[in-house]
This record gives C-alpha cells, structure tokens and sequence, in this order.
C-alpha cells in the first residue's frame, strides 16, 4: 500500500513538452484529447516579466468528486489510492467531467467512455516512473510515495516551494506545483 | 478471441461502436462495445537500440516493438546523450513510421518541373532513370563539377560520399551556411578548436552563465536541456540577453532585452568593462593568449555607457553583469548558440564573444569550456576517392580554415568559396545563386536529400529559379514536402526505424562514445535506406568500388572490430563508451608537462587574428551598426518550436496536434495602435512587399515594440500533407533578403524587416 503523488517543479521545466507527447505514446491516447498538458502563463508588464508553465493532468484526488458523482461506480480509487475507470462500467454520462475542478477528464473518441491520466499505473506496479516522468529532460516530475518520509516527492514537498492550484476546491490531490524560485529557497 | 490480432480486435470494436451509435445510446452498457483498449503494453515486446534521428543530436533509444510495430520510444539510460530521456520529437519518431503521408514508391515525373505529376516506378527503373540522367549532365557538362549534392541528417552523408567519390565538390548540408558555420569558424580563429556538435561546456561546475539569444527549452535538445537546468538547479546564476522574453529568459536573474542587432556592442562593453576595471583573468591572458594589446586599444571606445546607448540596455545593468560575471570566473561562461547567422557580421560577433570566455580565463578550466574528446572509430577501408568526404557535420569539416585540396581536374566550388567568403563547407545559398544564374559555371544537376531547400535557403523565389534552370533534379525524403515534389525524380527513404545506419560518435562531459542504429521494424512500404539508395545509385554511375560492402552489417563490422566489437554485440548494447583519450582542462595537460592543446597558428587563444589580417579582415571584432527598420516596419526575428525540427515535423500526427501552427509574437502596445487583437490572424509583408500566409498574432509583453517573432518550419505548401499544409507563415517567405557573413559564408537572415498588411478574423 502506497499513497502515490506526483509534483512538478515548474521552475525546472522549461517547457519541452516531452512530457505531453509521452504521455500521448505510453498511453495511445487518441487524436484531439490529451491526459496532460501543458500551458504558459504570462505575467507582468515589459520589461518586468514572469511566466509559469502550468501542467494539467489528474491529480488523482483523496476527496474525489469524479468518483463520489459516478452513478455506476465505474470511478474508483483503488488500494494505493489511484483514482481508475473501469472503462467497462462507464456509461459516458460525463458527470465525472463536470465535478472534476481540474477538467483532467474527457470522452474518449474511441471508445466513448470517460478517460483521464492513471498516473501510468501499469508502469508503477512495475516500479517504473510514469512516462511523463520517465522521459523529462530537467527532472522537473517528481513522482513517488507520499507516505514514504525518504521520498524524493516527500523531501520536495515539505519544503517551502508548494503550491497546490485550486486548492480551495477542497479535493486533496495529490498533485503539487513547486513554484518558488529557486534562489529564493536557496538564499 | 484468441484468433483475432489486436488490431483486428480495435476495429472490431469501433465499427460496432459505430454501428451502435447510430441507433442511440440504449445499448450502452453492451461490454463488448465499451471494451477497455488492450495497450501495447500488454503485448508481448522486444526492445530494439537506435539512436534518435528526428533532429541532428542523435540521443540513444530504445525502440519496444510490440505486434511488429514500434510502439513506444524510451531514451537508453546508458547512452550520455539521453541518459534515460527524450524531447517530444524523440518521442514522435514513432509516428514518423506512421505517418501515412509517407513517400511510398519510387515516383517519376510526367509533368513540368514543380506541376507535381508523377508516375509509379520500380526502384530499378528509377535508379537506372537517375544514374543515366545524372551522367548525361556530367558528360553534357563539365563533369562532376556539374552535379550538386544537398544534404541533412544521418543518411545525407552517403550521397556527399558519391559527391567525393565522383569528384564534385558541390556538397554540403545547411547546417553550417544557414546554422552554426559562424560560430564554428570564429571558435577554430581564436581557439583554434571547433565547438563542435555537442557544445564541451562544463555546465556542472559553472555559476554564473550568460545566453544570447539562445534559447534553451524552446530549442528542445535533450542533453543541453538538462545540463542547463542541471547548473541552475545548482545554484548557478543567469543571464539572458534577447529582444524576448524567451522561456530561458523567465528562468533568468537578468533579462537583457536587447536591442535586436546590436549585440556586438553589448559584447565588446563587457570586453570593455572587464580591460578597464582589471576584472580579467590576467594570468590566464599573459599565459595562454596572444593579441592583447591591440584588442585593448580596440574596445577603449566601447564603453558601457556607449553600448547602453546602442543597445537600448541600461548601463547600470550592463556594468552589474559584466561585474558579476569577472566575480564568477572562471565559473562564468557565456555559451555561444546554435543558429549563429544572424547579421552578416556573424563570425566577427562570435570572435567577440569567444574573446569574452577568453579574457574570464575560462577555457579549458571548471566552469567553462573543456577540451572535448572525440571517439575514435577507424573510417571503412574504401579505395582512395577522388575528393575527402566534407558533406556531412556541422563544423565545417575538419579543415574548415584550411584551403581546399582539389585535384587539378575539378574546379573549384560553384559557391564561390574564396571570392564571396573565405572558410568554411558549402554555402548553400551561394550554391543556389550559382545554379540560378550560371555563375562561375553551370551547375546542371541536383540531388537533395533529406534538406528542405525551400524552407532552409533565403530567396525563396531564386530557388525555384535554381530548380527550373537544372537538367535534372532529384530528391530523397521520407515526406512529400515542397522541394521535393518538384524533382524529376523521387526516391522513398526508410525512416531511422526500419533501417541501419552508421555509427554515430560524439562527447558528452568528456566521455567519448559510439551509438548503433539497426532496424526496429521491417521498413513500411517500398522505401529503402539512404546507405542502399546510394550504394545502388553509385554502382550505377560507375563507382562500385567506393560502396564495395554486400550489406550493412558487413560494413559495421569493418568499423567495429579495432574497436573488439561486433554488429551482434551492439545489438545488445546499443552504445558503447570509450575510455577518453585526452584531458578535459588545461592542468591536466600542464601536469604532464604538454601545453594546451589551442590549434592556432600561435598555438595560443588569439584575441587578434593573424589569419584575419593576412586576409584583409579586421583582426579583432569591432561593431558595425545593422540597418534600422523603415518607419513602420519590424524586425522579423525567428526561432524554435520545441516540439518541432525545421520544417519536417509540422505533419508529424502527434507533434502536429501539439504544436499545430505558429503565431507571430507583437509587443502588446504596438498590437493595439495597430488595432490587432489576440489570435486575429494577419497577413505580414516584408521590405520587398513579400507576403506571408495569414498567422495569428500573440499579443504580448514578451517582446520589444521594434522587432516581431515567428517560429520557423510552419507556413508549408503540401497538399498531400493536410496537416501541415497552409499552416501558420513561414519566416522564409518574408527572408527575401539576406546579409553574407564574408568570413563564413552565412547567411544573416534577420535583416528583413516586416508590417501588418491585412487584417483577417480570429480563429
């Protein structure tokens, strides 16, 4: 039992998109939809500047909505605390879509029922990194055991660099921006 | 179940679905119409080594095969350039196979040059077609001399190879006249060594690092990627000078927002700054460099207080930079970019800025630069040819300041190298001129491979002049891009995947190494490596003897066994690293007693060049001012898509969905007095009244009022290709003008200058 999250260090990423596209191969996601994203925020007037890249993707919530909404239970979290679809319970209501605050779900065009990131789950159980993770040129992703005190996402996350987006929708992901300059933290 | 292929499974089950959906939703709950995909994953796979080729960097991968077909892509942990990672085109190299726009046939034209009407061929037919065509021009002609050989990327290097061997030396790639030939000819000037592919800086130990107009993150090369966030996550200070506000730029203690065209000036204030304020490292000067005097009365005028003028930059800023940066050295490096031709003055910016390293002493120490050690791997034992194989690399060759040897019986190049420019491989612009207008002689065939000449080279319009006054015309490609829907001939190449290649040799923090590249997967359609096309093409024309291996494998093991490996062993290595053969710093060679190993003439960094001065040239940079925009025109300045390589990815399915076309980048003041709103989509027109394709606008504070942005490699004319084609503009369309780098050879494209000239809707 585990209790897996996944953190970016967006002062680390430079914004490759490596991570979108291995995300689209691990998981043959269909033209048109994606699992992660990622997007630029810019900030400031000229010539006082900043930007962030954002990632999107499921945070894999403990207060899931997508799950506590599913009228055929086909959301679920299961023993190390991933929230999966049982794409053979999904009837594609899109409820799930609606309560998520992250918009990490859509209809997949293949099969037509709900879909999102599982965090690679396949790749976990093998004690791998997901491939978003996997393939990061900077290290920006952190993926690895919450509950682990000698975890590196553990080490990074209590320090003082976090930011949890939307946190006041109250869902408790498990997924973590860490946003704070880095000479800031150093200094 | 068991008797149904995956695949045969998916479309099974998306024509029921199809089927279903059309008569509601009621059967919904149908398991067999919702059922899970069965991913790749949970087939059976192989892993097959390669080393990435959907740019020039070459990281190595791990190709899983899984039902015959490569699935996925994973960087090789043990390969340095990959160490475990990709970018999101060594990713894509997947649905580079699958494209299903691919070249599929060997194609022979039945139309005028550029209708783009072809007719299917066998290869044998095309190949005999091609060989006897490209011998009536030579025999038409002036021999050899008479064909020219464009390249790029791993498989062009066979065909400047039938260039040598046949005695053209017409053969080059763009990767040095439009890229980085400036740089690599200024760093061999004053250090008498090249950068080289790899750029050798000792990223882990440096502290204070200075980029101009560099982009790192947007210019996605893996290892470079790394390194760079490596030195960073290290604590180590940064410096970003760019008219943008570059990703890099948002990572930065200092953004510099230059003023475009004038960083020469910026450079010599710094040299400047550092003679005056005896912040230089003077040890390292007395000991290692030559010419110090005359470089010291040379930038007396260049004060900060001038280059702040100049510059558009804040002297405080300026003079704090150039402080902090003495302070840091030798762990300060300023890095010299990729795509170095900018001006026309290139190679003397460059000196500037190698001078710069110099005078912080960083060279050959910790925190700068180290002398890179090269891979040995004996060549294949080919008969002697008639000219040395200079058409592939990006260096320049190895004697790029070198003379060229020709024999008696070849003429010289048509590119003019000598009258036009002094060093340096082939300047593909100035070969395209010569083809155009029959000057110094007539250049009456070309084959292009792999090397989109209608988005690489400037003048877009004296190219097709250059393609329609040819005798015959042929091209080599995986896609039916512009250029090469205009050849008499076309021939498929076998993407990295499906075939062999050489092998690939390069550094990484000192570590020499040999990466291998053998097929993941059968190639799909009738398409065939570039090494089979040239092999084939050659004996054709006679010159057998200069591809005399059966097969590859055969070839491979000729190179492989000094080294006591075999074709069989790399199968299961993929790359193979060499113990190194020289020393990364200065002290190691000191304590040895050698001397640094500096190739100039002096044997010392030459901060005045004496090669430069014999040759007419001012021997230590100075600064010419560039040409100002005309009253309501912007400097068209141009760059990278991370998730894109030039202009051959824009149709790749999954990079194509990522980054689908390109925007042009206006200061947010300058939008609004022009009325432009955010993702409107405008026509641009350039002092020549070029115009563009409609592109979006990216209203931003990201950029300065007197220059826009594109990202180049967008724009394209491919019907056959939907997804790219009439996509976002390209920055060649608007480069219809473009500043010779007399030293080099470059082109310095960012001397167009382009307005607003239509207005259209928004998406």
């Amino acid at each position: 039992m585990a209790n897996y999250g996944l953190a970016v260090d967006l002062e680390k990423c430079v914004g490759c998109k490596a991570c979108v596209v291995a995300c689209k191969a691990e998981n043959e996601v269909p033209e048109g939809v994606f699992r992660l994203t990622t997007h630029e925020l810019e900030q400031g007037s000229f010539p006082d500047l900043d930007t962030e890249l954002r990632h999107d993707q499921c945070r894999h919530c403990e207060n899931a909505p997508c799950i506590s909404v599913c009228p055929t239970k086909a959301s679920y979290r299961d023993e190390d605390g991933f929230v999966r679809i049982d794409f053979s319970k999904c009837i594609g209501c899109k409820a799930c879509m609606v309560a998520c605050p992250y918009d990490a779900r859509f209809i997949n065009p293949e099969g037509g029922y709900a879909d999102k990131c599982t965090y690679c789950i396949h790749r976990v159980k093998e004690g791998k990194d997901p491939a978003c993770v996997n393939t990061c040129p900077t290290d920006a992703r952190i993926f690895g055991d919450l509950d682990d005190p000698s975890s590196k996402i553990r080490r990074e996350i209590s320090n003082n660099r976090v930011t949890l987006p939307q946190e006041e929708a109250g869902t408790n992901p498990k997924f973590f921006y860490l946003n704070k300059k880095l000479n800031e933290v150093k200094a | 179940m068991t008797d149904f292929s995956r695949r045969d499974f998916l479309k099974l089950s998306a024509a029921t679905a199809g089927a279903l959906a059309l008569q509601g939703t009621g059967t919904f709950q149908d398991r067999e119409v919702r059922a899970a995909p069965n991913y790749w994953w949970q087939d059976d796979t192989a892993t097959k080594y390669s080393y990435c080729d959907m740019c020039y960097w070459h990281c190595g991968v791990k190709a899983e095969v899984a039902d015959g077909k490569v699935a996925k892509i994973y960087g090789d942990e043990n390969d340095p350039l990959s160490q475990g990672n990709l970018c999101p085109r060594g990713q894509a190299g997947v649905k580079q196979v699958y494209n299903p726009d691919r070249l599929k046939q060997p194609l022979i034209s039945t139309g005028k040059r550029g209708e783009g009407k072809y007719r299917k061929a066998s290869w044998s037919e095309a190949l005999d077609y091609a060989a006897e065509k490209l011998s009536g021009v030579s025999e038409n002609w002036n021999g050899a001399e008479s064909i020219a050989w464009l390249n790029h990327c791993t498989s062009g290097s066979w065909f400047s190879h039938i260039a040598a061997a046949w005695g053209s030396p017409n053969t080059g790639s763009p990767s040095h006249s439009l890229c980085l030939g400036a740089r690599e000819i200024a760093s061999q000037l004053t250090f008498g060594l090249p950068v080289g592919e790899h750029m050798p800086v000792d990223w882990e130990n440096t502290e204070f690092i200075t980029l101009i107009g560099n982009h790192i993150g947007e210019n996605s090369h893996n290892t470079l990627m790394k390194d760079f966030m490596g030195a960073l996550d290290g604590g180590a200070s940064l410096t970003v000078v760019d008219p943008r506000f570059s990703t890099a730029a948002s990572k930065a203690d200092y953004w510099l927002p230059i003023k475009p065209g004038t960083d020469t000036a910026l450079l010599l204030s710094w040299i400047n700054l550092l003679i005056r304020e005896n912040r230089y490292d003077r040890n390292y000067v007395q000991k290692y460099a030559k010419g110090f005097e005359e470089l010291k009365k040379r930038v007396k005028e260049y004060t900060p207080e001038w280059a702040a003028e100049v510059t558009d930059l804040e002297q405080s800023k300026i003079e704090e930079v150039g402080r902090e940066m003495a302070r840091y050295r030798p762990h300060a490096v300023v890095p010299p970019n990729r795509k170095a031709s900018w001006y026309g003055n290139d190679t003397q910016r460059l000196r500037a800025l190698f001078i710069l390293n110099a005078l912080l002493g960083n060279y050959g120490r910790e925190g700068g630069f180290y002398f890179s050690a090269a891979p040995w791997v004996q060549d294949y034992s080919y008969p002697s040819m008639k000219l040395d194989n200079t058409g592939g690399g990006c260096s320049g060759g190895g004697g790029a300041l070198g003379e060229d040897t020709l024999p008696e019986d070849v003429r010289e190049r048509a590119d003019k190298k000598g009258e036009k420019f002094l060093y340096g491989s082939l300047a593909e612009p100035e070969l395209i001129d010569a083809i155009a207008n029959e000057d110094p002689y007539p250049v009456k065939g070309l084959v292009v491979a792999g090397n989109n000449i209608f988005h690489s080279a400037p003048k877009k319009e004296r190219t097709k002049k250059a393609l329609r006054n040819l005798d015959f015309y042929m091209a080599v490609d995986i896609l039916p891009q512009e250029h090469v829907m205009w050849a008499d001939v076309i021939l498929p190449e076998s993407t990295y995947l499906e075939r062999y290649n050489d092998l690939f040799t390069a550094h990484h923090k000192s570590t020499p190494f040999i990466s291998f590249k053998e097929p993941a997967v059968e190639p799909m359609y009738n398409t065939k490596p570039g090494w089979w096309i040239a092999k084939e093409l050659g004996e054709r024309l006679g010159l057998g003897e200069y591809f005399p291996f059966e097969d590859f494998e055969e070839y491979l093991n000729d190179r492989l066994k000094p080294l006591g490996v075999s074709v069989e062993e790399m199968k299961e290595k993929g790359t193979i690293k060499q113990p190194q053969l020289s020393q990364p710093f200065i002290e190691d060679f000191e304590s040895q007693g050698k001397k640094p190993p500096f190739g100039t003439p002096s044997g010392k960094i030459e901060l005045s060049s004496d090669r430069l001065k014999d040759n007419g040239f001012d021997p230590v940079p100075s600064y010419d001012e560039p040409e100002e925009p005309p009253e309501g025109y912007y400097r068209l300045l141009y760059g990278r898509s991370p998730v894109h390589s030039f202009s051959r990815t824009q149709d790749n399915p999954w990079l194509s969905e990522v980054d689908p076309e390109n925007a042009v980048w206006i200061n947010s003041d300058q939008a609004e007095k022009m009325g432009l709103e955010d993702e409107q989509y405008v026509v641009l027109e350039n002092q020549d009244g070029k115009r563009s394709k409609p592109i979006k606008v990216k209203k931003t504070e990201r950029i300065r009022g007197d220059c826009v942005y594109m990202v180049h490699g967008f724009g394209h004319d491919t019907p056959k290709m939907e997804r790219q084609d009439e996509k976002g503009a390209s920055d060649i369309e608007l480069q219809s003008d473009y500043e010779l780098d007399p030293i080099s050879g470059s082109a310095g494209m960012s001397v167009n200058f382009v307005r607003v000239a239509k207005k259209g809707g928004s998406s």
